[in-house]
């Protein structure tokens, strides 16, 4: 009780200081959440590109159907597939026709139908990576009666590669950015247990525990990242708004990002503390 | 119930504040602590109130030794040996009470006791009246006495005293040392450190403990300083 009445009384006491430390920190977490927005949307539009990732296994035109039975059925059986579609000569030409109707007359034009036959293997969420998709390729490849597996390796390649940067690249800032807002919080703690020595002087000399000392701050501290925090997620959402309606279509983060984001705030704001009262108490 | 054996104390670049010090006081003995600026007066309390660890040797304070109290552990030690300063360390902006109340509530007692224990120690040192004054309102004797009250808010075993009459008019001096004389009379350890020799001779009963250089060169009685 007397650590949530002090650090309550801390804030009263100086509450420019409380609104400029939450300011600094959701600044700093605002960068954070422009970024969440940006990974997660980079996220879910590579996710839609990579549904449509598919295998597509050309087969022979002298293929039996007991051949392409038994090939299905081994497909079907990896657990990077979720389903085939077998695909005709005389449906390739139907769907070239439709896809392609400025060919129109061309494909009237054909005295023997060109394309081949096909199985289209359709790929499980989480399985449509470069060394899942290479697997079943190279599964569907064995097959004599195959004539050619394709997938688009570069494309997979570059779609992995780009949502690995994303990643990464949000790692990296995040963590930078969460150093500098816990950076932010020990400075304004730094500050506040300056304004306050002579009262924790007196403490130490009367004999109040370290825990005792050290309470009130650390939760001035969570308090003051968890505004930020709030502060931060409210900035990131106006934000998100504004694109969304003046430049792009933007969605929002998920609601666990967000409090995970506001939390961290919080934490943030713990462990600075701590750490600058550390190094306080043992200075006076 | 305090103990200095063989205690030196050296900082980087300043040489010994301490060399080679050892003395002890029993339970509820008074000792004055004398010597001239510089002497080691303040470091040999310091030492024994755990502020800071002797180069060699030990202290011991109610059981506490500075080869065992770990940094985390020195409350324990300051809620049985208090402490007073020349300047009284009070907060300013407070009154009398809520200083003492300040001292009161840090170290655990409950708040609806907080205000009757800090008038009642208030009035131990004579100052129930002005009890609800802002620290700058009262003289520099009555500060004083603030913070004695303050230090005796744990109920402490032994008093360090570091210069207490050192701001005050004779007068507020005098009235000082009877409180201490008080408190040793009701079995309090006291261990005063002062430069002031008249304010020693004032008081021939009590033992003296006298450094010069950081040693400990007379462990007497108040009249044998004249010829120190």
């Amino acid at each position: 009780m007397h650590a949530i009445r002090e650090a309550l009384a801390a804030i009263r006491r100086a509450p420019l200081l409380t609104a400029l430390s939450a300011a600094m920190v959701a600044l700093a977490l605002f960068v954070v959440g422009l970024f969440a927005v940006a990974t997660y949307n980079l996220h879910e539009a590579l996710s839609r590109v990579e549904e449509r990732v598919e295998v597509v296994v050309y087969v022979r035109d002298d293929v039996m159907e007991a051949e392409l039975q038994l090939l299905e059925e081994d497909l079907l059986e990896m657990e990077e597939v979720l389903g085939v579609r077998y695909l005709s000569k005389d449906d390739a030409l139907a769907q070239a026709r439709e896809d392609l109707p400025e060919f129109e007359e061309l494909f009237m034009n054909l005295e023997v139908n060109p394309l081949p036959a096909s199985v289209e293997v359709e790929l499980r969420p989480g399985f449509r990576g470069p060394a899942s998709v290479a697997r079943v390729a190279d599964r569907a490849t064995i097959y004599p009666f195959v004539d050619d597996v394709r997938f688009g390796r570069e494309w997979v390649d570059r779609l992995h590669l780009l949502r690995r940067m994303g990643g990464i690249a949000t790692a990296v800032l995040g963590t930078a950015f969460g150093v500098v807002a816990a950076l932010i919080i020990a400075t304004a703690i730094r500050i506040a247990l300056f304004a306050r020595r002579e009262e924790i002087y007196v403490m130490r000399l009367v004999g109040a525990t370290h825990g005792f000392i050290r309470r009130p701050f650390l939760l001035e501290g969570a308090l003051t990242g968890l505004l930020g925090g709030i502060l931060a997620a409210v900035l990131t959402y106006v934000s998100h708004l504004a694109v969304s309606r003046l430049i792009f279509p933007l969605e929002w983060i998920p609601l666990e990002w967000m409090v995970a984001g506001i939390a961290a705030g919080g934490l943030f704001g713990l462990v600075a503390s701590a750490f600058a009262i550390r190094r306080y108490l043992r200075e006076v | 119930m305090i103990q200095l054996s063989q205690v030196s104390k050296e900082y980087p670049g300043r040489g010994k504040a301490l060399d080679g010090v050892s003395f002890r006081l029993e339970k509820g003995e008074f000792a004055f602590l004398t010597g001239h600026s510089g002497s080691g007066k303040s470091t040999t309390l310091g030492l024994i109130h755990q502020a800071d660890t002797p180069t060699s040797g030990e202290v011991v304070a109610c059981g506490f030794s500075s080869k065992h109290t770990s940094h985390r552990e020195v409350w324990k030690l300051r809620r049985r040996v208090s402490y007073i300063f020349q300047d009284f360390r009070l907060l300013p902006g407070r009154t009398a009470l809520e200083n003492v109340t300040f001292a009161l509530e840090v170290t655990g007692t409950p708040r609806r006791e907080l205000s009757s224990r800090g008038n009642r120690l208030l009035a131990q040192v004579g100052l129930a009246v002005k009890s609800g004054l802002q620290v700058h309102e009262l003289s520099g004797g009555e500060q004083q006495r603030v913070s004695i009250a303050r230090a005796l808010a744990n109920d402490p075993l032994a008093l360090l005293a570091d210069e207490p009459t050192g701001n005050l008019d004779e007068r507020a001096s005098r009235g000082i040392m009877e409180l201490f004389r008080d408190l040793n009379a009701r079995g309090m350890t006291v261990l005063m450190a002062t430069h002031d020799l008249e304010l020693v001779r004032a008081y021939p009963g009590i033992r003296v403990l006298e450094l010069t250089e950081g040693r400990l060169v007379y462990d007497s009685r108040a009249p044998a300083v004249e010829g120190a």
